[in-house]
């Protein structure tokens, strides 16, 4: 699935979508969306990516990619973050917000245009989920087409 | 004889869908609302984030997200453990 109509659409598409799962992540605190489906779009711009490659330029560019650990360090991240809550009240506790720490500005009451640097955990949860999705969805395909053009060549 | 019987369930069961749904409340006034006005009220101090839903899915009920990442997680590392043999390094 090679063809240049393929091959110059995705080098046009592709950092946009990239850029927009970034933002779906960093954002999931403000707007709709949050780790989970940040993730997914961001995965889905990287699975564009494979599949508009060959199969030996795609494995030399993901041998180096830890997508296996940065899906165990979402999960741990997670779990950490959650602890981090343990410190202050309970497990999970936003113990983040209104400390003026990164991400832990406080939100105006009522109707705001929304801050970036505001959430608490919120925001790095998502930013812990998101990197755990597109880690985990990425590896998923990759891996199918690793198998599938494997075989190909072979016949 | 038999369907007679299953006319007889279906009328039934359309009838029982028609009663729930003449007894529903009207749209927009669920019967305990407390806990979304709290929510709503207080998710921009407690939670320090616009999104209201973002803050109960990730502050109030984050304990349910813990475990749907663990769900995905569990599936990738099945799928990886299931196929890593063959799509290995060797060219």
């Amino acid at each position: 699935m090679t063809t240049t109509i393929i091959k110059t659409t995705t080098r046009l598409l592709a950092p946009l979508i990239l850029v927009f799962g970034s933002y779906i992540i960093l954002h999931g605190h403000l707007t709709p969306g949050g780790g989970f489906q940040g993730g997914a779009v961001f995965a889905s711009g990287l699975i564009l990516l494979i599949v508009a490659n060959v199969r030996d330029k795609v494995q030399k560019l993901f041998e180096k990619t830890p997508l296996t650990q940065l899906e165990s360090l979402g999960a741990l991240g997670f779990l950490g973050i959650g602890l981090l809550g343990l410190m202050s009240y309970t497990f999970l506790k936003n113990a983040i917000a209104n400390s003026g720490f990164l991400f832990g500005g406080t939100t105006p009451q009522g109707i705001n245009p929304g801050y970036l640097n505001t959430g608490g955990t919120l925001s790095y949860l998502n930013i812990f989920v998101g990197t755990k999705v597109l880690a985990g969805l990425t590896s998923i395909v990759l891996i199918f087409f690793l198998i599938l053009r494997r075989e190909r060549d072979e016949w | 004889m038999r369907k007679a019987l299953g006319l007889f369930a279906f009328l039934a069961f359309v009838l029982f869908l028609f009663a729930a749904t003449i007894s529903l409340r009207p749209f927009g006034e669920p019967p305990h609302a407390e806990m979304d006005s709290y929510f709503i009220e207080h998710a921009q101090e407690e939670a320090s984030a616009n999104n209201v839903v973002t803050s109960v899915v990730f502050d109030y009920r984050g304990f349910d997200t813990l475990g749907e990442a663990t769900v995905l997680f569990t599936a990738v590392s099945g799928v990886l453990m299931a196929l890593r043999h063959y799509g290995g390094k060797e060219k």
